[in-house]
């Protein structure tokens, strides 16, 4: 079994009356993906902040990389690397004189850092732009030269507070291969985001978060699982005999139909019926006039979990 | 195997110096304060300063070369109308150059975002704070050592005599009450900077303080003595109390700490910075200089009370940064 890197038992924060994250369990695994979702406030940051030891935490323990972040910050933060919301530089400073004060921060022997630097603003596609202020870069360069000071330390974990808010589409389409390169390298990479295709298309696994609780955690198909019910939505369009809806009730592993339109039908199933369904529609001599799968999506994992919420606890 | 369980005890203490990342700190602070703008036109207001009352000193100290052994001291003091003298000057240039390279070290960061950048590195907040502490009280001792020698060479190119070892003594702790002096004022503005999340709110916040020790101490201080020790018979007795008080007063601000520091270190023949009754200079020869030792004495108690000053304000900036959230 990998080796889990980052471990939480019963994390807990509280400022005042307000809970911010409560009883936390979360544990992930050496060169994973983990992404946090939520809406604002749920509690995404303060769990990060924690983890870093930024903040103590009122209950509960956490282990980073087998290690206390409120006992051993300073071993926590030269093995973990950060990359905040919004990334800010010293807007006066060159890309280069930015990294060379983290290098120092971190002890780094200057001939090394000098050559991990110039690696990494290469690797970032920044070398033309090393020695230009940054109060001149735009959102993405930011962020890249955010990417590019996290692993100035060479970090075994990397923890990310939505890394793609804000940037323009080619800009996210860019970041998210970089974090796909970083677990490639073998890092692990925890990030927070309420960006769900993007999470969805990078992350192994993503634990959700509603009110300072994590809800649901798995891998995407798990999620949509438990939430959607059935992991499987096939969208059918035929013309045939009045019975047909309760034809496709009787296919093995079908939860759900739904007759959208008088020709138009959605069915919900644990596995893929499509074969199934199809027979079905030629068996009472119906016409088959479209048939197609849709793979389950983190959005409507999310609107469906915050719609039930809704009708169950009404809104504070 | 789950990490949780591998640990047996948590620990108690935190690993590792407060201390580690200090010099990266201090260095970079340094550097951006030696090449920001607002520091070049502080240097350059307190060079022409000095270049404009030493000058001007100095035209009127060309007669007493040979006559008075401490000349060299007397460019610092002698003003001549309408010019103050430079240590009047620099009682109000120190605190300004203080307050502007304090007043947004803390909410700089925050505003810039940068905080929890920096706060990710592998240093402690101490580290930070003091770093970015000291950074401004190095700074300030640059710019003020670097004008004591200009005041130096001019004026031994002026008067044409070099300067004694008693005055060059002297002249050095002048610095030293000067850079202290500053100390106070930066760290009032690095607890403003802290406190206020704009850097424009804590400037202004920084100068009125300055002002209000400046401008209306002085004169709340005439009137709490007056109103505490009210004159009803007239008696000797009863003026001495109030003088007394109004002075014990005054010296709660850091410029009359300054001022009256600066006046026993450059004026030799200061013999007390108190109230001195006739009885008391019975036997003493008026106007024989004293020796530096004695002088020191006399503003010893000035010292540490800037120090002092100094330390607790830092203090109380460093509990509140230490509690503060860091969320940017």
């Amino acid at each position: 079994m990998a080796e889990i890197v980052l471990e939480t038992q019963g994390l807990t924060k509280k400022y005042g009356e307000f809970t911010a994250v409560q009883d936390l369990n979360l544990a992930v695994t050496q060169g994973e993906v983990f992404g946090l979702l939520g809406p604002n406030g749920a509690g995404k940051t303060t769990t990060i902040l924690m983890l870093l030891g930024l903040t103590e935490p009122t209950a509960g323990q956490v282990r980073v990389l087998g290690l206390d972040p409120a006992r051993q910050p300073l071993s926590v933060k030269a093995r973990v690397g950060y990359l905040p919301e919004q990334v800010g530089f010293y807007d006066g400073l060159t890309a280069f004189e930015n990294l060379i004060y983290i290098a120092k921060l971190n002890g780094l022997p200057r001939q090394e850092a000098y050559r991990r630097i110039d690696a990494l603003l290469t690797q970032m596609g920044l070398d033309q732009v090393a020695n230009r202020r940054v109060g001149a870069f735009s959102r993405g360069m930011r962020q890249r030269l955010g990417v590019a000071e996290v692993l100035l330390k060479q970090p075994q974990l990397v923890i990310m507070d939505e890394p793609t808010q804000g940037l323009d589409p080619e800009a996210a389409h860019e970041f998210l291969e970089i974090i796909r390169r970083l677990k490639q390298d073998g890092i692990t990479v925890l990030l927070s985001s309420h960006q769900l295709h993007q999470v969805q298309a990078v992350c192994d696994r993503v634990g959700l978060f509603h009110r300072g609780q994590m809800v649901l955690c798995g891998t995407v198909p798990e999620l949509a699982q438990r939430v959607l019910g059935g992991a499987y939505r096939i969208h059918l369009q035929a013309e045939g005999p009045a019975d047909l809806e309760d034809a496709f009730r009787r296919i093995d592993g079908v939860l759900q139909v739904h007759r959208s339109a008088p020709s138009t039908y959605e069915l919900e199933a644990e596995a893929d019926v499509r074969a199934e369904a199809a027979r079905s529609v030629v068996q009472l001599g119906g016409r088959l006039l479209a048939l197609d799968i849709q793979m389950p999506d983190l959005d409507e994992v999310y609107a469906r979990y915050f719609a039930q919420e809704v009708e169950h606890v009404p809104a504070r | 195997m789950s990490q949780l369980a591998k640990v047996a005890r948590p620990r108690r203490t935190r690993e590792g110096s407060p201390w580690t990342g200090l010099w990266a700190v201090v260095t970079k602070e340094m550097a951006d304060s030696l090449t920001s703008v607002r520091m070049s036109i502080l240097q350059l207001l307190i060079v022409l300063t000095a270049a404009g009352t030493v000058y001007a000193a100095s035209q009127d100290l060309k007669d007493l070369v040979g006559k008075d052994p401490f000349i060299f001291l007397k460019l610092f003091t002698t003003g001549r109308d309408p010019l103050p003298s430079f240590v009047g000057f620099l009682g109000f240039l120190v605190p300004l150059i203080a307050i502007a390279l304090a007043f947004d070290t803390v909410n700089g960061e925050f505003n810039q975002r940068t905080m929890s950048r920096v706060l990710a590195q592998p240093i402690f907040r101490d580290a930070l704070l003091l770093g970015k502490f000291l950074a401004g009280l190095f700074t300030l001792t640059l710019v003020l050592a670097v004008i004591w020698l200009l005041i130096y060479g001019m004026g031994i190119l002026v008067l044409g005599v070099p300067p004694g070892g008693e005055e060059v003594a002297r002249s050095l702790w002048f610095l030293v009450v000067a850079i202290f002096y500053g100390g106070v004022w930066l760290a009032v503005a690095l607890l403003f900077s802290i406190v206020l999340r704009q850097t424009a709110a804590a400037a202004l916040a920084s100068i009125a303080v300055w002002l209000f020790f400046t401008i209306f101490w002085g004169i709340i201080a005439q009137l709490l003595a007056q109103a505490l020790v009210p004159m009803r018979l007239g008696t000797v007795q009863e003026v001495l109390d109030q003088a007394k008080l109004e002075m014990s007063l005054t010296r709660l601000s850091p410029n009359t700490l300054y001022a009256e520091a600066m006046l026993a270190m450059l004026n030799p023949a200061v013999r007390s910075l108190g109230l001195v009754l006739p009885f008391q200079l019975q036997g003493a020869i008026l106007g024989t200089p004293l020796p530096v030792s004695q002088s020191l004495m006399l503003i010893w108690p000035h010292l540490t009370g800037l120090i002092a000053v100094t330390i607790l304000l830092f203090v109380l900036g460093y509990v509140l940064f230490q509690r503060q959230e860091i969320r940017t």
